[in-house]
């Protein structure tokens, strides 16, 4: 984890004067003014949707709740690239879907939705799926005896959902939100795309156009002294509280609310969620390889180059989640200046440009481990660094749901402290554990720059795929390496969130 | 819970993570393509390239040379700065022999920190001044026009100006697209200010920054934005127009040349042979057969570029390379560069 940012500082020392005068200028304190409020507003959307997302989805009775529950996770596995480029195809101000259907009411041009709309939007779509999973999770680790208290109290359901539900939420909306502010202050082409003027883009000069990876390092270096300070508000922020009931309860399923009339509603605003997140995308998807069919476009290697990117993501998904298990059991367990520091700069990698990180690992990797430099296991290795605290924030949540009684219990019958693990706690937290799983197989699958600089010569994954279609204006190209992208995601949650049906009916004991 | 367990969490980590870590280095080592550490000077005549230029558009003439030399190849195909700045972190321990760039000013970073060889004087010979590095450390394959494409719904030919000073006029006021962020732009500004003078250039900057441009991410957004009528011109590069052709041929979109000024400046795609190479000769060969009539021609009637070498000739609705006025500029100068990036800076264009 702190090699990123050793790599950074080691570069940032060898900058030169004019570095200086970047990161004094009133321009970049104007960009990264503009990416805080961003993060900002593009967090607190994000919360909302995937909160309400993830209530109706887990405590009610809304029809298709399985169905739904798939595809409002499903934003995560659309290439930002891909659903940038859709949602402009279809709200752009002139000759998109939109004005093309409206044009016979007379509309000549929509309001633009570059800049701050299109970037809110973008960016809230395809990044709210954090929080939605880590709070699904959550959701359906509470007591509902807590609620039946609450409700036994004279408390109404939305008293109880504000009083109760909700601050239970806590950590889990945090964890989440975590992610998705990080992604948007490290994000680069969602903000290039609406025109959206981010910090991203300054750093992006640097090593793109005036190839100075010092001054890249320098502003690189500011964003993660922002990240340091966001990390330390949630930590300020997390209070002592037990998330865990204290007494020796049945884990039963989460009581489910009537929505009555509020089920029309309901259904409306998840249609609209999926709809601007998934079928906008799959559609221009879509249309665009059947485009490519038509005009005789040939997609050679499409087979090998799925299996490619599966693959590795197996393997990291499965390092990460066991490296991520003990990080968590030691934080919530074992709070202490050691496990909360190692937690807190796990984020590091996640926030950082992904093109930094690449290139402090092809640094450490081609001067210090030469047999290892462009190797699979040095990929694997980049993605544990980039996407680790993916999984450490749901598996934490998770945990600290957990009563620690119950560990007690087993211990005091005879159980030592692995079996303990193995037997009693790994299996509680099953859901964070597949939640987590899920979350990180599919960020891999659409990783890019470090797979372009750290892979093994000629292979290729899905993203370098459609990174190469959108490169060449070969938008057909691009399409059908999303679209598998898309298909594949899918698979994977579905069968990660199918193990949490399993895990359901198991759970019932006194 | 007391310390025995947090010492069996903790020595639970460090076991699976070895144990990770072995069994995640054997199972995929069987897998590598390249299986064989980085320095292997005893392998077979192998040519290793690191390609800012796709697949798509080089895959075929690499195939070709492959066969028509015996020369193996493994090419690294990724974005030409990333793959630039890759090359000087690796430092000497780079595996690139053949560093294959979508522009000159990548070509010129590698330079300037002294990671190029020189390259032969009988293959510079090939190509004009104009496209090759001043000190012979890089040279140009293939050139790449800018442009100003326009919507043919939208204007009609007459009324586009034939000089990049007709847009500063009020008419061309909200109807001009153009990405600052992009390096071919950064290029052009470059020549600009060599042609014209820097006082020039900021004055054509600032006008066209008054007619409210809209600025794309990159040359595609910007042909894709002009087919949808969202801006009516672009100032882009020549070639995106024949992929968007390709695969709609009703795509409403054409190629319009300045006469003579920075508006049609010829960029290139250039290739420089890597400091660690541990086969110069084979890279030598290279660029030799790169430069060679066959691969000339290649691009010029496949990936729509102007050949600058042999006798191939350029095809499609394109200009001739005699009738583009090409500036004097070693279009690798980074100094240059720099000053470019500065301007753009400064009235906030980038």
């Amino acid at each position: 984890m702190l090699l990123p940012l050793a790599y950074l500082v080691i570069r940032a020392s060898e900058a030169g004067s004019d570095a200086i005068a970047i990161l004094t200028s009133y321009r970049t304190l104007e960009v990264f003014v503009n990416t805080v409020l961003l993060t900002f507003a593009v967090t607190a959307l994000s919360a909302i949707v995937a909160v309400i997302s993830a209530l109706l989805t887990v405590k009610t009775d809304l029809p298709g709740r399985r169905l739904w529950s798939v595809f409002l996770a499903m934003p995560l596995a659309i290439p930002s690239f891909v659903g940038s480029f859709a949602i402009i195809a279809t709200f752009a101000p002139r000759g998109s879907l939109l004005q093309n259907l409206l044009a016979p009411l007379g509309i000549e041009s929509l309001p633009s939705i570059y800049g701050w709309p299109g970037a809110v939007l973008a960016l809230t779509l395809f990044t709210y799926p954090y929080v939605y999973l880590t709070t699904r999770t959550a959701l359906q680790g509470i007591d509902p005896a807590i609620e039946e208290v609450s409700r036994s109290l004279g408390h109404n359901i939305r008293s109880t959902l504000r009083r109760v539900t909700l601050p239970h939420l806590s950590p889990s909306i945090a964890a989440g939100s975590l992610l998705v502010a990080f992604y948007t202050l490290s994000d680069f082409g969602t903000p290039a795309l609406m025109q959206f003027d981010s910090f991203t883009r300054i750093i992006f000069v640097e090593y793109e156009l005036a190839f100075d990876r010092h001054s890249a390092a320098i502003l690189s270096l500011l964003l993660i002294s922002l990240v340091f300070v966001i990390l330390y508000l949630e930590h300020r922020a997390r209070s002592k509280a037990y998330y865990y009931s204290t007494g020796l309860g049945t884990k039963r399923q989460p009581s489910i609310m009537n929505l009555g009339r509020w089920k029309w509603p309901s259904l409306a605003f998840c249609s609209a969620v999926v709809s601007l997140a998934i079928f906008m995308p799959v559609g221009t998807m879509l249309y665009w390889f059947f485009q490519g069919v038509l005009a005789g476009t040939s997609f050679p290697d499409l087979g090998m180059i799925t299996l490619n990117t599966v693959y590795v993501a197996a393997i990291a998904t499965l390092l990460i989640v066991s490296l991520a298990l003990p990080v968590a059991l030691l934080t919530v367990r074992f709070p202490s200046r050691a496990s909360n520091v190692i937690e807190k700069l796990s984020y590091v990698g996640f926030a950082m440009p992904g093109i930094a990180v690449a290139l402090a690992l092809v640094s450490f990797g081609a001067n210090h481990l030469p047999l290892f430099y462009q190797s699979i296991a040095m990929l694997v290795f980049a993605y544990i660094v980039l996407f680790i605290p993916l999984s450490i924030g749901i598996i934490r949540s998770s945990l600290l749901q957990l009563n620690p009684r119950i560990e007690e219990v087993a211990r005091s019958l005879g159980l030592g402290p692995g079996k303990t693990m193995l037997t009693v706690t790994i299996p509680m937290i099953k859901t964070g554990l597949f939640a987590g799983a899920a979350l990180v197989v599919i960020t891999i699958m659409k990783e890019l720059p470090a797979t372009l600089l750290l892979s093994p010569i000629e292979f290729r994954t899905l993203a370098t795929q459609i990174w190469v279609g959108t490169e060449t204006a070969s938008f057909s190209h691009s399409a059908a390496s999303s679209l598998i992208l898309v298909a594949v995601s899918v698979i994977s949650i579905t069968i990660i969130l199918s193990q949490e049906k399993i895990n359901r009916e198991e759970r019932t004991y006194a | 819970m007391g310390n025995s367990t947090k010492f069996a969490i903790i020595g639970g980590a460090v076991a699976a993570a070895i144990i990770a870590g072995v069994v995640g280095f054997v199972a995929t080592s069987g897998t590598d393509p390249a299986e064989e550490p980085v320095t292997t000077s005893t392998e077979p005549e192998m040519l290793t390239i690191y390609s800012g230029r796709s697949e798509s558009l080089i895959g075929p003439i690499i195939e070709q040379f492959e066969q028509d030399t015996g020369i193996e190849t493994e090419v690294r195909y990724g974005k030409t700065a990333g793959l630039a700045l890759a090359i000087l972190e690796e430092g000497q321990n780079s595996p690139a022999d053949i560093y294959f760039a979508q522009d000159a000013g990548a070509l010129g970073a590698l330079s300037k920190e002294g990671r190029l060889l020189t390259i032969p004087a009988p293959i510079l010979q090939e190509v004009d001044d104009a496209f090759k590095s001043s000190d012979g450390e890089w040279v140009g394959i293939t050139g790449r026009a800018r442009v100003v494409d326009y919507n043919t719904d939208l204007v009609d030919k007459s009324e586009l100006p034939s000089s990049i000073w007709g847009f500063v006029e009020p008419e061309w006021k909200g109807k001009i697209g153009w990405a600052p962020p992009n390096g071919s732009f950064q290029s052009f500004v470059t020549a600009l200010r060599v042609m014209e003078g820097d006082d020039r250039a900021r004055e054509w900057l600032l006008g066209i920054m008054a007619n409210e441009p809209i600025a794309y991410s990159g040359n595609t957004p910007t042909v894709e934005g002009i087919a949808r009528g969202e801006v009516h011109v672009g100032f882009v590069n020549n070639y995106y127009l024949q992929r968007f052709l390709a695969e709609d041929p009703e795509f409403p979109v054409a190629h319009h040349y300045t006469n003579g000024d920075a508006g049609s400046m010829i960029n290139i795609a250039g290739v420089g042979i890597v400091d660690t190479t541990q086969d110069q000769d084979l890279a030598e060969r290279f660029i030799e057969y790169m430069l060679s009539d066959k691969a000339q021609n290649f691009f010029a009637t496949t990936t729509y570029e102007y050949p600058l070498a042999g006798n191939a000739e350029v095809v499609g609705p394109q200009s001739p390379l005699e009738n583009i006025n090409v500036p004097d500029i070693d279009l690798s100068d980074l100094d240059d560069l720099e000053g470019t990036l500065d301007l753009l800076r400064d009235i906030n264009a980038i």
